[in-house]
């Protein structure tokens, strides 16, 4: 493929929302270990909503914006506002042009982390959903600075970020609710990192396909 | 599970059916997911807008009415609001008096009402903020969230509710708020899991030998996790951190509450335990709620709040208050 348009964006939002449906019942299940036990059936909410709104979208700032606003009015919790400012930021960064090159999709998904960092106030190593993003980030980079296309990119990014979602599992939680827990929030793995390595992953299938 | 729902994705909209059809006093907005006063607020009377998941019933919309909030938005059960409800409500209940958002520090809540408070300021109205972060079982250090905000957001709601009502500026309103919400502590235990409805099972395994202290109001874990013990025992695991963190000495208002699945005869097992404990320790209890106010869904336990309170909050206290969760004086 050469470049990724709108209707592949919003095929990678609708491919997000089926990972999402499939994985709700583990997402809540890692979220009751450590948190209140809804990410995954808040996240199906939001996503749900958010898939009659894609069709309206004619251009990426367009589409980050309906998901944006969607995710923030639906999801609640702390995965609401952080989602929603994820998209609206991404929708932002990647602008009215209908054909995004791998970097420029690369740098509008920085700024979406670079929103959900803004917004959350967490650092690599808080056991949140930034310890998938940022090593996928790089990945991409990477991939980019190597000579990829996006297809390659998203393939190193997802892998990526599996492995930043595993790599939450032995780390003491210092945001959101599972922080409370202290040292008992050690030995499992992050909700918030597991959906956003689904967002990365659904990417992958996305234009792998494409 | 074995609830009293017709199914777990409708649990919210038909509780505020019911709340609606049981409470002429408030009016409920569906659409927005807001409980308010039936009345319209007072010109130039600052309104107090709280809200967070569902679950803790009667807080928030139960303490919707005269001498109380002016508005509450419920979200899901045990997730919170989202900004546009927040929004609705900011714009229902002002007067040009301002609005004052009583939040409590989860990190959902605090970033929920972190984006409405821009968007109603972006809309020309004032916003100010209170955090409650009461919960002494949470370490207060930089590598958490902070500590949780529970029982003293009950007292807080009531204290500087009555002096909005009296007609005390944004500014008054707010220093009130943030002096209450500096002088109160909680603690509490649990001895089940709740049962969040779209979860469909217990959010954690309690053995019926053990009991979890310093639990949230979530039931997200505690401190510990230790053997079932004598309401004896239990009052000093509640007291004894309380008064670690504050000097309780002097007039103090206190709450006990349930987390809504113990009858209120093992509350006041409870209270007949914590009174003594307290009056020995040389805290004055002048007022004291024992029952169910911030509860945690089905969770059998309780929490023990206790709020420092000088003449001024013990007179707003006693002030008329007029809603569903809580009503004396009027």
């Amino acid at each position: 493929m050469t470049d990724v348009t709108t209707a592949d964006l919003r095929a990678w939002i609708t491919r997000f929302a089926s990972l999402i449906d499939e994985h709700q019942t583990e997402l809540t299940e890692l979220d009751s270990a450590i948190g209140d036990a809804d990410h995954g059936s808040n996240m199906a909410r939001g996503m749900h909503a958010v898939l009659p709104k894609l069709d309206g979208a004619a251009t990426p700032a367009d589409l980050g914006k309906a998901i944006g606003m969607t995710l923030v009015s639906t999801v609640g919790g702390a995965s609401g506002p952080l989602y929603g400012t994820f998209f609206l930021r991404l929708g932002g960064a990647a602008g009215a042009e209908d054909a995004l090159d791998a970097a420029t999709l690369g740098a509008a998904l920085r700024a979406g982390v670079e929103g959900v960092v803004q917004r959350g106030k967490a650092e690599p190593g808080d056991k949140t959903m930034i310890d998938a993003f940022t090593p996928a980030l790089q990945a991409w980079d990477d991939a980019v600075a190597g000579g990829a296309d996006a297809v390659s990119a998203a393939e190193a990014a997802a892998t990526a970020a599996a492995a930043g979602r595993d790599a939450t599992v032995p780390l003491v939680a210092r945001k959101g609710r599972a922080s409370y827990l202290g040292e008992r929030s050690a030995g499992h793995l992050d909700p918030g990192a597991a959906s956003a390595t689904l967002l990365l992953e659904a990417l992958r299938d996305t234009l792998a396909a494409s | 599970m074995k609830k009293l729902i017709n199914s777990p994705a409708d649990v919210l909209a038909d509780a505020l059916r019911g709340i609606q059809a049981a409470h002429p006093d408030v009016r409920v907005d569906t659409e927005n997911r807001v409980i308010l006063r039936g009345e319209p607020t007072r010109a130039g009377k600052v309104a107090l807008v709280s809200g967070g998941g569902s679950g803790h019933e009667p807080m928030h919309g139960g303490f919707v009415g005269r001498g109380m909030l002016d508005a509450a938005c419920a979200g899901e059960v045990f997730t919170s609001p989202t900004p546009d409800q927040m929004l609705a409500a900011d714009q229902a209940v002002d007067s040009g008096a301002g609005v004052l958002h009583i939040v409590k520090n989860y990190t959902g809540d605090v970033l929920n009402f972190e984006m409405a408070a821009e968007l109603a300021q972006g809309e020309g109205i004032r916003v100010e903020t209170v955090v409650v972060a009461d919960d002494v079982a949470v370490q207060d250090s930089t590598w958490t969230a902070g500590r949780r905000g529970t029982g003293t957001t009950v007292i807080l709601e009531k204290i500087v509710g009555a002096l909005a009502e009296e007609g005390a500026d944004l500014d008054a309103v707010l220093a009130l708020a943030e002096k209450v919400s500096g002088n109160g502590r909680s603690m509490g235990v649990a001895l089940t899991s709740c049962t969040v409805p779209s979860a469909g099972k217990p959010t954690f395994e309690l053995p019926d030998d053990e009991m979890e202290v310093g639990v949230g109001i979530h039931g997200e874990p505690g401190r510990e996790r230790r053997p079932l013990a004598t309401a004896k025992e239990i009052a000093s695991m509640l007291v004894d951190p309380i008064l670690a963190d504050m000097d309780a000495t002097g007039p103090t208002i206190v709450l006990l509450s349930g987390l809504g699945g113990t009858p209120l005869i093992e509350l006041y097992v409870m209270w007949a335990e914590i009174a003594p404990l307290l009056e020995t320790a040389g805290v004055s209890v002048e007022r004291v709620l024992v029952g169910d106010y911030i509860t945690s869904l089905d969770m059998a336990g309780c929490s023990l709040t206790i709020v420092k309170a000088d003449e001024e909050m013990l007179r707003l206290w006693d002030a008329p208050v007029v809603t569903p969760g809580l009503r004396w004086g009027a």
